[in-house]
């Protein structure tokens, strides 16, 4: 039924900024920046933006906060806060929004100084009463819990999470806006500390500051803009819980139903795509992801990835820019698959393009595995 | 307990020292935490009742504390059907493993009361 959406609305713009280390600045001015930047990629001012997608965890009133900073009056606002996986979600209201008249021009902003500020996750989570007592680190040992079970039930290994950071780091080395560049051996992700088993200090994504930002448009005009347009053919956000006590199988996310829900509107299927983008906040969700979205069986994400499979010259490219494990993840790492994906489309990704790159699966995740948002995008040749 | 919610009920028993979940009247769900409605059902009132106590360990993560003292912290199925976060002490956190059976019992975090495990010796040992 979604189907007559596919195709429908089209990314125009892309930008990110302060990635890494950025002393000095404030998260809103990096967002600004990462604003101004992506409607110059668009050949827009602001002036023309009337529909704001944004939150942050800076920010109690985002889209107020936003728009009263940029100078904007939007016509049209979305700031729902489902974790990381947002920006991937507001793919969809962009595309409603602008499909029904509601907005002309839609941006998706971003933008974190939170290594500079504080060099942790800042978040504004309330603790789970029912899990709190005991301990928990925030987010991490939801995962680990994930990644303990993962491993009981299908035979995950230790090494098979190390490949996806190795991997990681591979298409970081070709990057040269990623912030973690030198290389990563197996080995030293085994070595490095512990901090919720079975996840080593290696097996989480980093802590940086930076911006990004995404501009779209009806279809029908996006080809009055400077750079090729990248359409959206398909997204879908499923969410099964909150906390992970409430997660009812540790091992399967509800990117099952995403996944399902945005290829089935793109007409498209993993075996179609040709980059893929997977919010890798840690090693394990790679490894869930690439099952969930239907790349391999259920179980098979380690063996899947292992041999290089995911890295440069494997047999499928997973998370080209280096991911949130090598490249940047300032709290929030949604916005960047999307930007990664489409500079990849658009052929501008320099040394790690993958030739030819017509289609993209882009997949946010939000909170404890517990949101999953999943976009289908795709160059003019596949409309 | 008239005019309160159920996770004031909950809490309660809880410093009584007793730990309870709820069962669904209406479809037999065992429910925790404590719900207003069935969340599988949408059933008004499930009922509190004091579990066994019995369960298996469905996850385990070792939280690693700098120059601290590491936790355990598991997540157990308990035999009637809800799961609980808890922490199994009486044992290195190590040994903790994946399908474990473990007796519950409320003892004390922080000076709190709360539901704890200790593993069941396994027979012949």
């Amino acid at each position: 039924m979604s189907r007559e959406l596919r195709g429908r609305a089209a990314i125009v713009g892309v930008a990110q900024n302060r990635i890494g280390e950025a002393p000095g600045w404030e998260a809103i001015e990096i967002l600004a920046e990462a604003a101004r930047l992506a409607l110059a990629d668009a050949g827009l001012s602001l002036r023309e933006v009337d529909g704001l997608f944004t939150c942050s965890s800076f920010h109690y009133m985002p889209t107020l906060t936003v728009a009263e900073y940029l100078g904007i009056r939007p016509r049209f606002r979305e700031g729902t806060v489902i974790g990381g996986s947002s920006f991937v979600h507001y793919l969809l209201p962009a595309l409603l929004a602008l499909e029904s008249g509601q907005c002309e021009v839609a941006l998706i902003c971003y933008g974190s100084n939170q290594r500079s500020a504080g060099g942790r996750l800042a978040t504004m989570s309330e603790p789970q009463p029912f899990e709190a007592p005991y301990g928990p680190r925030y987010p991490i040992s939801s995962y680990a819990l994930a990644a303990a079970r993962h491993m009981h039930e299908y035979g995950t290994t230790r090494e098979q999470l190390a490949e996806v950071a190795v991997a990681a780091r591979q298409w970081a080395m070709r990057n040269p806006e990623a912030f973690r560049r030198e290389p990563l051996t197996i080995e030293e992700v085994l070595a490095s500390p512990m901090v919720s088993d079975p996840l080593s200090v290696r097996d989480c994504c980093l802590v940086t500051d930076g911006g990004g930002a995404v501009v779209l448009v009806r279809a029908e005009r996006a080809a009055d803009h400077p750079k090729p347009p990248v359409y959206l053919l398909g997204c879908a956000t499923a969410h099964w819980h909150r906390g992970i006590l409430q997660m009812p199988d540790l091992t399967v996310t509800a990117a099952t139903e995403s996944g399902r829900r945005a290829f089935a509107m793109a007409g498209l299927g993993p075996d179609e795509m040709d980059v893929v983008e997977l919010y890798d906040a840690f090693t394990i969700n790679t490894i869930l992801f690439l099952e969930d979205l239907g790349f391999c069986p259920k179980g098979e994400g380690g063996r899947f990835v292992e041999g290089g499979a995911i890295a440069p010259g494997g047999r499928l490219p997973v998370n080209t820019n280096g991911g949130g494990l090598s490249c940047v993840h300032p709290g929030m790492y949604g916005i960047f698959l999307v930007i990664e994906a489409v500079r990849q489309l658009r052929g501008e990704a320099g040394d790690r393009q993958i030739e030819g790159a017509e289609t993209a699966l882009v997949h946010g995740n939000g909170g404890v595995l517990s949101s999953q948002s999943t976009a289908v995008l795709g160059t003019a040749a596949v409309l | 307990m008239h005019g309160s919610g159920p996770e004031a009920v909950f809490r309660a028993a809880l410093r009584e020292g007793r730990f309870l979940i709820q069962r669904c009247e209406a479809c037999g769900a065992h429910i925790f935490p404590p719900r207003l409605l069935c969340p599988r059902c949408e059933a008004d009132g499930p009922v509190f009742l004091e579990p066994s106590g019995s369960g298996t360990v469905y996850s385990v993560t070792i939280v690693r504390r700098r120059g601290g003292e590491d936790d355990n912290v598991v997540l157990v199925d308990l035999e009637e059907g809800a799961r609980v976060m808890s922490r199994v002490v009486g044992i290195d956190h190590e040994n903790v493993r994946i399908g474990m059976q473990v007796q519950g019992f409320v003892g004390e975090i922080d000076g709190r009361p709360a539901l704890l495990f200790r593993p069941v010796a396994e027979e012949g040992s």
